[in-house]
């Protein structure tokens, strides 16, 4: 991993065209500015993970959508 | 018009129009490599759908319309995700969300902080996320059901 010291108010360019501005600390918590393309995504890292673990769990629900039918029977049909 | 077979593991062999897949250009979170999906309601009378994956015969997602099940959801689409699925007027998109269905039926949870947004018009899909918007990817569908379908 590439480590830099940046102070505020200090960037960096990733490729040509995202720049992570470093905007201020307080406490133990980074503010960080980012510029880039609109096409380009991103997310906080936990998040993502988590949408992805949720999709990864969601994907072997499929074949359970009949039984979802009688959750939704009244009781004693 | 084309048709498409698919031959699906969540619903057997279904036929599909070519013009109702629908592209999601990233992918969606965990399957980024998949583009392309389709629709499927197998059952007419039942609030759920397939969210099928035209190119992986194997994956399919469970959705439901969120507002059916969770009368007090609501959120906006932010200008990025909008620019992204080229929205112009919320008339254009339809917005579901996933379920996860486990052993035990009453443990299904829906993910209500990433929805999947399309763009009925542009045939454009996103799996949106609600940042700070205090929804999980796991609120209970039970008790909205069973509220609902009480009385």
């Amino acid at each position: 991993m590439l480590v830099l010291a940046r102070k505020k108010g200090e960037s960096l360019i990733i490729g040509d065209n995202i720049e992570v501005v470093v905007l201020g600390t307080e406490g133990d918590t980074v503010r960080l500015g980012i510029k880039a393309p609109k096409e380009i995504q991103i997310h906080r890292q936990e998040v993502y993970k988590a949408i992805q673990e949720s999709n990864q769990e969601a994907s072997k629900s499929a074949l359970h959508i009949s039984n979802l039918a009688h959750l939704l029977k009244p009781k004693g049909d | 018009m084309a048709y498409v077979q698919l031959a699906t593991a969540a619903c057997g062999p279904v036929e599909i129009e070519e013009n109702d897949i629908v592209t999601f250009p990233h992918g969606v979170p965990g399957f980024e490599e998949i583009h392309r999906f389709v629709l499927i309601k197998p059952e007419p009378e039942l609030p759920f759908s397939y969210l099928q994956a035209v190119d992986e015969l194997d994956l399919a997602f469970v959705v439901t319309d969120p507002f059916g099940f969770f009368a007090d959801y609501e959120f906006e689409l932010s200008e990025a995700d909008q620019s992204d699925l080229s929205a112009e007027r919320e008339d254009q998109l339809v917005v579901l969300t996933i379920l996860t269905v486990r052993d035990d039926l009453a443990e299904a949870t829906a993910n209500l902080f990433a929805p999947v947004v399309i763009n009925w018009e542009t045939k454009k899909g996103k799996q949106v996320v609600l940042h700070d918007s205090g929804y999980s990817t796991k609120h209970p569908l039970l008790p909205a059901v069973a509220q609902e379908g009480r009385g």
